[in-house]
């Protein structure tokens, strides 16, 4: 009989474990994928839409025509899973048994977890948020702008950063940014995370007349008063306000006891698998790892939990581990970005910014429909420069 | 130093975004007043980094003690 693997989601990490896992077993196992939507979403267009650089159009396409044929897709929620009787309950009453889980749901966001921040605030990580943002930038007259992050962890680290330095061109364009004050809230004592990346960022932002309020932590906003606070005891007033809204896992996770108190999934930095569950994998956004929420994180882990899976079907010992890889691009504004690549053992040291980055960002924008879900993209598309 | 009940480790070895004081400050936000988190960055920058958030963020830096290969903060959500 065929191992029976569920896949739950429809992501990158979900669309590419599933077809690597039907390639590399063919007849031995049924691999189906339970997506909510049956959409697949391209996430980091979001950040284009909102500044008007893309459309709806081409963020989202049918999951079906990103599978395998022989990968099997249902179109609903996975409202329950009970790990140790090895099933998964369906939203319109039907439930799937599974030899193998694959938890790639993913995050959702929760905008009311902070106060004020669905009437006062903009974001740009939904399709609809970013869609509203792109309207209200096209009529903003000027005024001061600030960017923040209303909760931790949070999908692409530098998108605050990105989008701020994207905003400050777009605004130049626009002919307002003389009469903006436009100004990034980090969450930390610099711009970014990554020290050499802030490094580079920073006079960028000074070059550009971007303010830069540190250890500034969202925690509530008002509305009537037009101002924002952080967890630190620290205010700012604003006409326009972007935020990162707090992220949880998802729903079912949290039904299913399978996550901590925030609905991440606790799993394994090497294996992927869960902690207390060893027939289920966890992938993406969707685990506990600290370490980037991100399409990329998900795209090195993918082939890892295929590996691991197909030697547990086929009765071999799991060679393959995650070695924390991750690649991301970090666009700089003026058509340029720079790339941070790393892993558990290499701290990244990014290029400095330029146009072939942006480049390279735009086109794998447009080719990811065609590579990345079906595996085409090579293990090392850009081998790292050692230090 | 007296015994004390940790109630979270969060391993940040080796991660370098969002990093060991990001990790924290995600861990911060979801903890309960006086919930003790630990941790573990092997990234030299947490040395400066985390102590100038919890003290920025008026939360209390129990210890923070040197490893073979990272370092450990330990940290008590005060308010």
């Amino acid at each position: 009989m065929p191992a029976r693997i569920v896949v739950l989601g429809g992501g990158v990490g979900g669309t590419l474990a599933a077809n690597l896992l039907a390639r590399r077993l063919g007849r031995d196992a049924r691999v189906t994928v339970v997506d909510p939507t049956g959409m697949h979403v391209y996430q980091p267009g979001f950040l284009y839409a909102a500044l008007g650089k893309a459309n709806g159009r081409w963020l989202a396409r049918d999951e079906r025509t990103l599978l395998r044929d022989d990968v099997e897709l249902i179109v609903e929620a996975a409202t329950r899973v009970e790990a140790e009787q090895g099933v998964v309950r369906l939203g319109h009453g039907g439930s799937l048994a599974w030899d193998y889980l694959v938890l790639a749901t993913g995050a959702r966001l929760l905008l009311d977890q902070v106060p004020g921040l669905v009437e006062g605030a903009h974001e740009f990580y939904s399709l609809e948020g970013a869609l509203r943002l792109r309207e209200a930038l096209r009529s903003f007259g000027g005024g001061r702008v600030l960017v923040g992050v209303a909760g931790i962890p949070y999908k692409c680290p530098p998108a605050p950063v990105e989008f701020t330095l994207m905003l400050d061109q777009y605004l130049r364009k626009r002919g307002v940014r003389d009469k903006s004050e436009l100004t990034l809230l980090s969450p930390l004592n610099r711009a970014f995370t990554i020290e050499p990346a802030s490094k580079l960022v920073q006079p960028l932002m000074e070059a550009r007349g971007i303010g830069l309020e540190t250890f500034f932590n969202v925690e509530s906003v008002d509305p009537a008063a037009g101002t924002v606070s952080s967890l630190e005891g620290d205010k700012a007033a604003y006409d326009l306000l972007v935020l990162v809204p707090p992220h949880a896992g998802q729903a079912v996770v949290e039904a299913s006891g399978l996550g901590d108190a925030g609905g991440w999934v606790p799993t394994d930095r090497t294996t992927l698998q869960h902690l207390r569950h060893e027939r289920v994998f966890a992938l993406g956004d969707a685990t506990d790892l600290p370490i980037s929420k991100s399409g990329s994180t998900a795209h090195f882990e993918a082939p890892v939990i295929a590996s691991r899976i197909a030697s547990l079907v086929r009765g071999t010992a799991p060679k393959v581990n995650y070695g924390g890889r991750v690649m991301c691009f970090l666009e700089t504004g003026d058509g340029k970005a720079t790339a941070l690549r790393f892993d558990y053992e290499h701290p990244p040291v990014p290029p400095a910014p330029s146009r072939v980055w942006h480049a390279a960002k735009w086109a794998f924008n447009r080719l990811y429909w065609e590579t990345v879900p079906q595996g085409r993209i090579p293990d090392n598309p850009l081998p790292r420069r050692t230090r | 130093m007296t015994e004390m009940t940790v109630d979270r480790v969060i391993d940040a070895r080796g991660m370098a975004c969002p990093g060991p004081l990001m990790s924290l400050i995600g861990a911060i936000r979801q903890a309960q007043v006086g919930q003790v988190l630990e941790v573990w960055s092997t990234d030299a920058g947490s040395a400066t980094d985390i102590p100038a958030w919890v003290a920025k963020a008026r939360h209390e830096l129990v210890e923070v003690a040197d490893h073979a290969d990272h370092t450990r903060f330990v940290v008590r959500k005060a308010r």
